[in-house]
């Protein structure tokens, strides 16, 4: 029966969910053959997921000593009922102290904020979702430094319909962001008609692993200022730095670096899925100095409030000063160690990686390994990767980036022997690639006619061709991950 | 606080907001919540307060919370988390905080399933990979619009409907809701000339109408929909070429004859008939807010027969996931089956008990009520008391209900019930105790009514 109600809205019908992108093939690889060390220890190596598996236990050694903290054992009990039933948008007071506390506990104290800001969303996802509807209409655009994670596309702009324009950065500066770009960014907009609303940040950063210098921060707010844009945070992951240079919050740079700033466009994304390794507790913040913002915000949560549950365990186990204290030292030694060790590991093969100080991934430069600087060139070397050396890792093109070569990895989310196997991976098939290479250039060095790219394995050829993912998901797969 | 209100300061000090943010279609201005002001203000309470406003103005159940905690006294394990390794089959810590699965934890929809199957007697089945998992039926309803229509379109809604809908439905989607007017006449069950009619209305206004979005059961009225006029609204959007959303919410509160009627078993009979196509434009949303009085968790479902629709809806959820804590107590204990027929059954007979006394309190005062079956509110009608049968003479009552009674019941008005005279009352939010102190208060303000109609009457 032809009946074109299967007509959905253009939003539905649409792509800007995100999912079509080729990025979802590295999935499809690991859904289909995962890693396992004793069952599956050929299988693909699950690289391409920001997360933090690096101290839960001790979250969980604090929950098991705290059942107090649950309404639903004998110990918390008493509160059930209150809690179940509080579905105030404002939130329960204890969470928003004990979240507005701890986000002036992971900036080391040098910033401070004011618990009646703090407003929930379904994760950060929903925060950034929410902003886009209070900040700007349909047409307008945020600029945004590229590198940033891919989400973005959908999170800011699917039903918003807000725009995502790139400020180009290079690894000449380290990605650094400057104001040439962003003022060339911003220029061409404004050259095609397009209002540009705000600028979204993403600090410390994704996929970079770096954090944004203080002189950077005050120059955008100075900007944002002199310009009537928004400048939109995300600080998701500040409890992440683990190593110098110290994090620089925003809040900390519009009190002490640029006071005269105007506060009311500085906006401040936050989410406990990074810094504790609770993605599955939907734990989003919006933390905005605009009077105006915090009341609309505050009504659009009611579409992704967090659990009145999870909110009663957080406000305990945040407001544990000592033990919060002691998790963000623990949790940074841990992951300054991971990083080392993933890091030296590559370098002992030649491979470096940007230097990061924070983030649950490295920054890997592979561009001497493309047979040409072109984007084509490091998806083609991304399969052999996923494929033949069988690790999911990201692809900078996903990110946007404008260089070829670089990609993400994720190294947070596996415990060390994982970690080796990984790295063993790579070196050795960074030592074959490049015994290819230097054959390939002694044969042509002889005149012999040869294909100047690598030879890859037979294997690889074949997977080549781009899939289509709408046909690949299967009902398992966790494809929400996929743009982490 | 720092920073000053953009919208009183003049343009040119910042960016405006989105026209999103500076629209009243947050629906806050309107009388239902400055009920609300008042009671916060004033607050009723038994020894500190007595002369207070009592709250009858929020739909919430709070008769059946010592089942749910009795379960979880009983059964230590579905709040619990395993230890790493514990082989006990309980998900440890580390797992349920890490799992962000748009698809929701399998255990979890699974259970969600057989709960709504239970819920309809077995009368139709759910399949857990339907079920789409928000954070609240606010979100469900608000996805659905997002995805079932373009800025500028309608969906049809009877009336009276439930308020928050002019947020949930219409605030960031752009879509339009037109009104299908129901009356008194008929118990207010809508019919397919009013369909019809606000069709019309809507086409001739040049919006593009894309569904109908039913309560059923009903909010405010506390009725479910008649079998004959769920298959008349069938028709009607496979005719139209539209879309069907069902809220049912409050499937779970039906406490007396006739049995709800869910959609779901339409759709299934009509497939055993023959008509398979009229499932891909049906859309069920529900929620353990009301049923299971946990509104703090945020629990909402969409339960679609359109594939691409589930599809859709579950990765628009990115915005709106259930905490996977609470996915996980939550499923130990609906699928407990013989705690969710034991609670199904005792959470309607106390339901029961509660709107026999108001009502039987109510017609004491001398006033009636909508004959109801279900929900957690009556729709009682007070349209003799008003001078004249306007939204006006409406709110000056209300006005005293609210000032002079101290009761803070829902006015028809805000729910756009196009007949004056009519008011929600919710009685399961409180103790008995409350509802009565708060029938005593009808009743003495019924009797000094009389009094002052009698004297009027007398004058003349």
């Amino acid at each position: 029966m032809a009946c074109n109600v299967e007509l959905l809205s253009k939003i539905a019908a649409g792509d800007g969910h995100g999912e079509n992108s080729s990025y979802f093939d590295g999935w499809k690889a690991y859904d289909m053959d995962s890693f396992d060390l004793h069952h599956n220890p050929k299988g693909v190596i699950q690289m391409g997921l920001a997360e933090n598996q690096m101290s839960l236990d001790l979250i969980e050694e604090w929950s098991m000593n705290h059942p107090e903290a649950s309404i639903c054992t004998v110990h918390g009990a008493s509160h059930f009922k209150r809690i179940a039933n509080f579905q105030d948008y404002h939130g329960l007071p204890e969470f928003r102290q004990a979240m507005a506390k701890f986000m002036g506990q992971v900036r080391g104290g040098k910033a401070t904020f004011d618990p009646d800001r703090i407003l929930m969303s379904g994760g950060a996802t929903g925060a950034q979702d929410t902003l886009a509807f209070c900040l700007a209409n349909p047409g307008e655009a945020y600029l945004v430094p590229t590198p940033y994670y891919p989400a973005f596309d959908r999170d800011c702009c699917w039903r918003s319909g807000v725009k995502l324009l790139p400020i180009e950065c290079h690894s000449s500066n380290d990605f650094t962001l400057t104001k040439e770009a962003l003022v060339a960014a911003y220029d061409d907009a404004r050259s095609k008609g397009i209002r540009v609303k705000g600028i979204l940040i993403t600090n410390p950063s994704n996929p970079l692993g770096t954090i944004m210098d203080r002189g950077t921060l005050a120059m955008l707010a100075t900007f944002a200022t002199d310009h009537r844009v928004h400048l939109i945070c995300d600080e998701i992951y500040a409890g992440t730095v683990f190593a110098q240079p110290e994090f620089v919050s925003i809040a900390e740079v519009i009190e002490r670096d640029v006071p005269g700033c105007n506060k009311d466009l500085i906006h401040i994304v936050y989410s406990l899925s990074k810094d504790f390794g609770f993605p599955g507790f939907r734990v989003g913040v919006i933390y905005s100095y605009n009077d105006a913002v915090v009341a609309c915000a505050r009504k659009m949560s009611s579409f992704g409030l967090v659990s009145s549950q999870t909110q009663y365990f957080l406000a305990k186990m945040l407001s544990d000063e000592e033990f919060m204290g002691r998790f963000l030292r623990e949790s940074a030694r841990r992951l300054a160690a991971r990083h080392e060790r993933f890091t030296s590991g590559l370098r002992e093969v030649g491979i470096g990686c940007l230097r990061g100080n924070a983030g649950l991934f490295s920054w890997m430069d592979l561009r001497g390994m493309l047979h040409e600087k072109t984007p084509q060139a490091e998806l083609e070397l991304w399969r052999v990767i996923i494929h033949k050396v069988k690790l999911n890792v990201s692809p900078g093109t996903s990110f946007h980036c404008s260089e070829p070569g670089w990609f993400r990895v994720c190294h947070a989310n596996m415990d060390d022997e994982t970690m080796e196997v990984a790295l063993d991976r790579i070196r050795r098939f960074v030592r074959q690639h490049q015994h290819q290479k230097a054959k390939a250039e002694r044969w042509a060095a002889m005149g012999q006619l040869r294909l100047s790219m690598p030879r890859r394995g037979g294997a690889a050829a074949s997977h080549l061709a781009l899939s289509s993912p709408m046909a690949l998901l299967s009902p398992q797969s966790p494809m929400v991950h996929a743009a982490s | 606080m720092g920073g000053t209100l953009l919208i009183d300061a003049s343009p040119e000090a910042s960016p405006p907001l989105s026209r999103v943010a500076t629209s009243g279609a947050h629906g806050e201005d309107s009388p239902y919540f400055a009920g609300w002001k008042s009671y916060e203000e004033n607050p009723y309470d038994a020894v500190s307060n007595p002369s207070g406003v009592i709250q009858m103005g929020l739909a919430e159940n709070q008769v059946s919370f010592d089942l749910l905690e009795g379960y979880l006294r009983e059964h230590p394990e579905a709040a619990a988390w395993g230890g790493a390794g514990a082989g006990s089959g309980v998900a440890s810590f580390r797992d349920n905080a890490l799992f962000q699965d748009y698809h929701g934890l399998k255990a979890f929809r699974k259970a969600m399933a057989s709960f709504m199957e239970k819920i309809r007697g077995g009368k139709a089945r759910f399949h857990p990979d339907r079920i789409v998992l928000t954070a609240g039926a606010t979100a469900s309803n608000e996805l659905l619009t997002f995805i079932l229509a373009n800025p500028g379109d309608a969906l049809l809604i009877p009336t009276p409907y439930y308020p928050g809908f002019d947020r949930d439905l219409r605030w960031r989607t752009g879509v339009n809701i037109v009104p299908v007017h129901c009356d008194s006449a008929n118990g207010f069950q809508v019919t397919v000339a009013a369909l019809q009619a606000a069709y019309e209305e809507a086409t001739a206004a040049g919006m593009r109408v894309r569904g109908v979005l039913l309560t059923n059961p009903s909010n405010p009225l506390g009725t479910t929909v008649k079998r004959s006029v769920l298959e008349d609204v069938l028709d009607f959007v496979a005719h139209k070429n539209i879309h069907l959303i069902s809220d049912e919410i409050y499937s779970g509160s039906v406490f007396a004859a006739p049995d709800l009627v869910s959609v779901a078993e339409l759709v299934e009979s009509r497939a055993r008939r023959g008509d398979i196509g009229i499932a891909e434009r049906v859309h069920i949303v529900y929620s353990l807010s009301k049923d299971l009085g946990l509104p703090g968790f945020r629990v909402g479902v969409v339960y679609s027969y359109n594939d691409a629709v589930v599809t859709t809806a579950r990765r628009m959820s990115s915005f709106t996931l259930v905490s996977s804590q609470t996915q996980k107590t939550l499923a130990a204990m609906l699928s407990d089956a013989a705690f969710a027929d034991a609670y199904i059954r005792t959470n309607r007979e106390r339901l029961r008990e509660r709107h026999d006394h108001i009502v039987a309190g109510l017609a004491r005062a001398g006033v009636p009520c909508l004959r109801g079956n279900t929900g957690l509110f009556v729709w009682m009608d007070m349209r003799r008391l008003l001078g004249e049968a306007t939204v006006a003479g409406e709110l000056r009552l209300w006005d005293r209900m609210l000032h002079e009674v101290k009761l803070n019941i829902s006015p028809g008005s805000s729910c756009h019930c196009s007949e004056s005279g009519w008011f929600r009352v919710c009685f399961a939010n409180m103790s008995l105790a409350t509802l009565d102190v708060a029938l005593a208060r009808m009743s003495r303000f019924m009797e000094s009514w009389n009094k002052e109609t009698t004297t009027k009457q007398e004058q003349h």
